[in-house]
This record gives C-alpha cells, sequence and structure tokens, in this order.
C-alpha cells in the first residue's frame, strides 16, 4: 500500500517575504523566466496581457492530476470528495480574496470575458428593453464593450460612453460629464478599474455610488487590477466584478464574476447542462440556486484550484506592497521612456496601473516589437482589444510594456536601451 | 535567430521611408481594403482598369508597420500594366519568396523579401496589400 495521498488544499512553504530587497527573491519563484530568448536573457514585460506563474500554482496543478483528479459534486468516492473539497475551497478563497459577504457570491468562469457575458447575456435580457441605456466607457476593452453591443441589439437598448480625456487620455474619464450621461434611463454602467491601454485607474467606489444614485447596476472588469492591488468588493460598493486568473499568477481557463447575491439568485441561467439543475423532467427543468446555476457542466476544477494557490501567493506578498511595487516601475518607465525623441505616451503623468503604452514617430509597434525580442525584451503591440479608442487618439498601434511581481528597475533599463537601438535603426 | 537586417533590409526601408504611390487615386476605377484584425494594420488599393482589364494607375492607403508599407510601395510598382491573372501569378511568386525565403526567378526589389520568412507572425503584413489589389481587381466597376 503506497502512503496516503496529499491533501488537495495548497499549501504553502514559502518563507514570507516583507521587505523591497525580497523582490529580487520573487524571480526564483517563477521557473519560466530563467531562460534566454536568442542570446539574451528574458526581459518579461507582456504582463497584462498574461502573467507567469509562480512554482506553487505549477506545483498543486500537477499535485491534483497526480493524487486527487476526479469530477466534483455528486461524488460519493474518496477521490471525487477531494476534488469537490479542493473546488469549493477555491471559491471560499476567492470570496474572501475580494470580501464578498459569502462563498455563493462567487461564479467561476473561463474568466473576465466569460464573466461579462455571463452577466450580458442573463441578467440583460430579463432586466433590459427598448429604451434603456447601457453606459460605458470609451477605455474599454473589446470583452466589457462587446458584449454589451450584442445585448443592445438583442434588447433595444442604446449605448453610451463616458469619454476620455487629453488628448493622450491623460485626464482619464471625464468625470464631469458623468452628471449627463448617468440619467434614470441608464440600467448599467460597466466600466474598468485600471485600464489596459492607458495604465488609468479609475475611482470604482466613486463611480459605483454615482451609479447607485440613479438605480443603475454596475458592472466592475477587474482584470487589470485583481493581481496586483487588493479588492473589496464590499467597499467598492459594486454589482458585478469580473476578473481573470491568469493575469494575476494563476492558471488560464478560470476566472471569477463576483455577483451580489439577491442579484445572482433572481438571474435565469444562461447556459444548460449538469450542475445547474435541481431537477429535470422531459419537458421542464428547476435550477439550483446560484452560483451553481451558473455553472453548467463539468467546471474547471484544477485550475480553481491552481487560482486558490496564486492567491495565497500573491497575499503572501501583500498586495498592497505589490501595488506599490508595479506602480513603481510604470512610473519609473513613464519617466525614462519620456526622454526619448518623438515618443507619445498614453495615459496619466503621475499615480497609473503597472503598465504603459506608447507610439514611437518613426517606428510602427510592430516593427519595435519585432526588434524588442532580439533584445529579450517581450512587449506587446497593436490595439490592445482598445480599436474605438485607439480611433479616437488617432493611433493604429501602440507598444505596451506592463510589470509584474518579478520585474526590476533593471528591466527598464533594457527596455529604454532597445528602444534607443530601434530609434537609431529608423532614423 | 537570424539577423535583423535580414528583415530589414535597405530597399524595405527606403520603401517605408519613402513610399511610391501612396495617397488617394482621383482616377480610380475599382479599389479595395484589407484589414489585419491581429495588428489593427489596414489598407486600401486604388486601381484604374483599361476596357481589357489592365492595371494603369494603382496607388495604397493605409498605416501599418515597415514590413506592409514597404510591401505595399513595392507591390504597386510591380502590379502596374498587369491584369488579373497576371497579378496573381505575381503575387505567387511574391507570396513563395516570403514564405519560403527563395530567391525571385528573375532578380528584383522583391528579394528584399525573403528574409521575411523567419518571421512567420510577419508574413501577413507582407502580403496584406498583395490580396487588397488582387481583390480590388476582381471588384465590379465603382468610384471610392
Amino acid at each position: 500500500m503506497s502512503a496516503a495521498p496529499a491533501p488537495v488544499l495548497p499549501v504553502l512553504q514559502l518563507p514570507p517575504r516583507v521587505d523591497l530587497q525580497g523582490w529580487r527573491d520573487v524571480r526564483a519563484d517563477f521557473p519560466v523566466l530563467h531562460q534566454h530568448v536568442g542570446s539574451k536573457p528574458l526581459v518579461y514585460l507582456d504582463n497584462a496581457a498574461t502573467t507567469h506563474k509562480p512554482r506553487t500554482v505549477i506545483d498543486v496543478l500537477s499535485r491534483f492530476y497526480e493524487a486527487d483528479n476526479s469530477n466534483v459534486h455528486r461524488g460519493l468516492h474518496a477521490l471525487s470528495m477531494r476534488a469537490t473539497d479542493g473546488y469549493e475551497a477555491a471559491r471560499a478563497r476567492a470570496a474572501r480574496f475580494i470580501n464578498a459577504a459569502a462563498p455563493e457570491e462567487v461564479v467561476f468562469t473561463r474568466g473576465t470575458t466569460e464573466s461579462i457575458n455571463l452577466v450580458a447575456q442573463s441578467w440583460g435580457p430579463a432586466n433590459l428593453k427598448a429604451g434603456d441605456v447601457i453606459l460605458l466607457t470609451e477605455m474599454e476593452h473589446h470583452s466589457n464593450l462587446v458584449p454589451w453591443q450584442l445585448l443592445a441589439q438583442r434588447t433595444g437598448a442604446t449605448l453610451r460612453y463616458v469619454p476620455v480625456a487629453g488628448e493622450n487620455a491623460e485626464h482619464g474619464l471625464d468625470l464631469d460629464s458623468l452628471d449627463k450621461l448617468l440619467t434614470p434611463e441608464v440600467k448599467i454602467f460597466a466600466f474598468t478599474h485600471i485600464s489596459n491601454t492607458l495604465g488609468v485607474i479609475n475611482p470604482v467606489a466613486d463611480l459605483c455610488a454615482r451609479a447607485k444614485k440613479v438605480g443603475a447596476i454596475t458592472v466592475v472588469d477587474a482584470a487589470q487590477s485583481s493581481g496586483h492591488e487588493p479588492l473589496d468588493v464590499q467597499k467598492i460598493d459594486c454589482d458585478f466584478l469580473a476578473f481573470s486568473g491568469h493575469k494575476m499568477a494563476g492558471p488560464t481557463g478560470i476566472g471569477i464574476l463576483y455577483g451580489r447575491r439577491a442579484l445572482l439568485d433572481a438571474m435565469p441561467p444562461w447556459q444548460g447542462g449538469g450542475g445547474m439543475i435541481s431537477q429535470v423532467e422531459f419537458f421542464q427543468s428547476k435550477w439550483k440556486p446560484s452560483p451553481e446555476r451558473f455553472e453548467a457542466g463539468t467546471p474547471n476544477v484544477a485550475d480553481a484550484i491552481g487560482l486558490h494557490a496564486a492567491m495565497d501567493y500573491l497575499d503572501l506578498l501583500g498586495r498592497d506592497k505589490i501595488a506599490a511595487h508595479d506602480d513603481g516601475l510604470a512610473e519609473k518607465a513613464y519617466a525614462a521612456l519620456s526622454e526619448l525623441p518623438g515618443i507619445r505616451i498614453l495615459g496619466p503623468k503621475g499615480k497609473r496601473g503597472g503598465l504603459v503604452s506608447f507610439a514611437l514617430q518613426d517606428a510602427h509597434a510592430h516593427d519595435v516589437v519585432t526588434f524588442a525580442d532580439q533584445d529579450g525584451v517581450a512587449l506587446r503591440g497593436g490595439h490592445h482589444c482598445n480599436q474605438p479608442l485607439m480611433k479616437k487618439l488617432g493611433l493604429p498601434s501602440t507598444v505596451r510594456a506592463s510589470f509584474y511581481v518579478y520585474n526590476t528597475p533593471e528591466d527598464i533599463d533594457v527596455l529604454v536601451a532597445s528602444m534607443r537601438r530601434i530609434l537609431k535603426f529608423f532614423s | 535567430m537570424s539577423d535583423l537586417s535580414d528583415l530589414y533590409q535597405s530597399v524595405i526601408l527606403d520603401h517605408n521611408k519613402r513610399p511610391r504611390n501612396r495617397g488617394k487615386l482621383p482616377t480610380a476605377n475599382r479599389y479595395a481594403t484589407g484589414d489585419n484584425p491581429t495588428c489593427g494594420d489596414n489598407c486600401t488599393v486604388y486601381l484604374h482598369t483599361t476596357p481589357d482589364g489592365r492595371i494603369d494607375a494603382i496607388s495604397f492607403e493605409g498605416s501599418g508597420c515597415a514590413i506592409s508599407q514597404a510591401s505595399a510601395s513595392l507591390m504597386t510598382t510591380q502590379l502596374k500594366g498587369k491584369n488579373l491573372e497576371e497579378a496573381e501569378k505575381a503575387y505567387e511568386e511574391f507570396a513563395r519568396i516570403v514564405k519560403t525565403g527563395e530567391e525571385p526567378e528573375e532578380f528584383t526589389e522583391l528579394a528584399a523579401f525573403a528574409g521575411v520568412h523567419a518571421y512567420p507572425a510577419r508574413i501577413k503584413c507582407a502580403t496584406l496589400s498583395w490580396h487588397a489589389a488582387i481583390d480590388a481587381l476582381k471588384q465590379p466597376e465603382g468610384q471610392p
């Protein structure tokens, strides 16, 4: 007989890190960072697209498949019970991570995009009619824009946008216009916490409070904030909040939709199948309460458990410290890049989230990204799923550098040196 | 990894900096637009064709990287005077060069694009304008 199986719950065996010196040790936790691209050491600055995973998350995933793999719920055997316990523990952990009132307010999804589509497709048709207004902002990612276009087409509701202010959107949202836009016809107001292109940090609690006054429900896209700073849905006082595991040191394919319990319980299912029903007859069925109502089919058990490990890891580092670290790097990058000739940097000059996107007058974003790759620097170039915003700013594409816990000030030196080489080449 | 000077040859840099036949064509009787949705690049090709279907004037407009802009500029110089069948043949030759890195059958400036094959993500940048030109030739006559 072999030894007893390892417990399913992730157990972290990392020394706590409290001081800034410790940030360098963080790199040792991420196996993927220790490689060369061509002949140059990898400098990974594409974290707004996806972050890397610490060893602890990778180990938890392996251990689940090696020791506990089973389908969840209804299972009466040992492995199924362990898998169910692990999956539900991850839900409870996610609730604590965002200070939700109860685990039942946490629905597992594939990611931010699916979370927002869930609200648009379930809450939307049940609550919107022709003449109602869906309020968005001009800085929304396509994932917080297209689902609402589809809903508007389906219900006859109309879309309205809070504009961004400044020729480089450096003033963020034009909040002065909000009172005019936030009329009683607005039934839902969806906005991003941190813009993935501009780095603007929106005053989410204030936006929710103002929406509440006109009776609009609120959806916060926290894809770019969940892995970088503390989130408290009760303080923000939002109705829904969405984020992805893979942008916060967790696995791909798992995400969270937080919803107020009263709202979730009143929403119809959006997908049918096993796991979401309490009773099925040939011509009708009854639904389980939330969150199971919204999780038809076998859920992504392994990655939920991996996300649990990621949340533990981030809280071990301290999310307030992560925010100071990542935002600090972005401010340093802004200052260093702004010395380059012919550069146009988007977003606020001061306090910003952990990313900087910019355009060079003499070199197109794709050429810049190809060049930087030769220097080992991983950047992103393009419209960043913000086509309408880019069009408004008169830019076909930008280059984006985005930072995470394992990045260092030296990474910015490498980035800027690479940019200087590119400018010289194209001058 | 191949050297970047293979990708960004002087011919490409020159066409990028000083594009030929760039801008709207006032006399155009055919046009088509191509998009590269992954990067947001776009290219519109304007043609004027003779009654027997030959390109006697051509221009392009759009935004994109050095590879796409240089390719569009060079494309306009290569396709002038050709009909649909000849243009398709010229495109096949160009596509072969950018996909395989092989030299062109006859030496032309197209050889500069052989370096693109080492960067598979950039092949679409190089072929965008050519697709738009062939598409334009297949369009019914009409003012842009």
